[in-house]
């Protein structure tokens, strides 16, 4: 029979994950051993791992999207957020925990872009977990060096004016990117500029997306 | 390839800014769950003040360059987890040996193994 590789795909055009049922691998072993043994020595509880599980579970970018939308649209929530984004994100009731957060704003002068160089630092407790390729090597060798190229290769073609920032994070310091507020907006609420803010366009590999394209 | 020990050019593997290095990969997967227990488990072990997570890079900068390549990410978390909770005191290498050996027996699969 033919193999039709995109009957793998799934709609949103990744292939479907392998089913989880293959042989126990020594690490998911370790893993296992691990958790038990810090329940069984009063370190965590069952309940605080799936607890934990749960609130990683429930960061993800629309969180970073509707803190955006606001910027865009609160005058005085963007001064507050430059200013200070991780007390900005908490007054707005998001539990960033003790992440130092700062937040970057493009325009149409400037471009930030966000890497980790030593390893992954990203702001997990407003956007959730890093995406794979914010981990891989290419990402965190080639972005210090040639960002437009790297850019280039996520869609992104800014024009030769447009000043590139490359901000390298640290594990005591994350950055946001705030996208520049798409042109044929005006008017717009929160809630529906919200809708354009793609998790790229916050860590600065992408920009929001367009009233037409939306 | 080895080094000459005079040849160190002040960095350490994992300070890859600046290298070359092909195409961003595009593969994305979902996290499963036993990587993301391995995440909570970190979190809440340096919460809880066991080790920090300067800890936790100090051992996957020393596992060196191979582990990066041929391990995943929770992987090499797990290896370093595990790595600061023994000097840490929290268990012992012999607990966690025995454990793990009790842990196989239990099935051929994540599911089974995990009672």
């Amino acid at each position: 029979m033919p193999h039709d590789h995109h009957d793998h795909l799934s709609p949103s055009g990744h292939p479907y994950r392998a089913d989880d049922d293959h042989p126990l691998t020594y690490w998911q072993q370790m893993e296992i051993a691990v958790r038990e043994l810090l329940i069984e020595k009063g370190v965590t509880t069952a309940a605080e791992i799936n607890a934990q599980i749960d609130a990683m579970d429930a960061r993800n970018p629309a969180n970073g999207a509707a803190v955006v939308a606001r910027a865009w649209t609160d005058p005085a929530f963007r001064e507050d957020l430059l200013k200070d984004a991780s007390a900005a994100t908490r007054d707005m009731g998001f539990d960033i925990g003790p992440m130092k957060l700062i937040a970057l704003e493009n325009t149409a002068e400037v471009h930030n872009v966000v890497v980790c160089t030593l390893c992954s630092c990203y702001p997990r407790n407003l956007l959730g977990l890093p995406p794979d390729w914010y981990k891989s090597r290419a990402y965190r060798s080639r972005t210090v060096k040639e960002p437009r190229k790297v850019l280039a290769e996520f869609g992104v073609d800014l024009p030769d004016a447009t000043q590139v920032r490359v901000h390298d994070s640290t594990a005591d310091m994350r950055y946001v990117v705030i996208p520049a507020r798409p042109a044929g907006t005006d008017g717009w609420d929160a809630d529906r500029l919200a809708a354009l803010v793609t998790r790229d366009s916050m860590i600065g590999t992408g920009l929001a997306k367009t009233p037409d394209s939306a | 390839m080895t080094k000459e020990p005079n040849t160190f050019d002040g960095r350490r593997w994992h300070d890859m800014g600046g290298e070359a290095a092909g195409p961003v990969p595009t593969d994305q997967h979902d996290f499963s769950l036993w990587e993301k227990r391995v995440d909570a488990l970190m979190i809440l072990a340096s919460s809880k003040g066991h080790f920090t997570v300067d800890g936790l890079r100090r051992v996957l900068e020393d596992m060196g360059p191979e582990a990066f390549e041929t391990m995943t990410y929770y992987e090499r978390w797990i290896a370093s987890v595990n790595q600061n909770l023994i000097e840490a005191g929290v268990y012992s290498t012999a607990e966690l040996a025995q454990r793990m050996s009790e842990v196989t027996k239990r099935g051929a699969t994540y599911g089974e193994a995990n009672r």
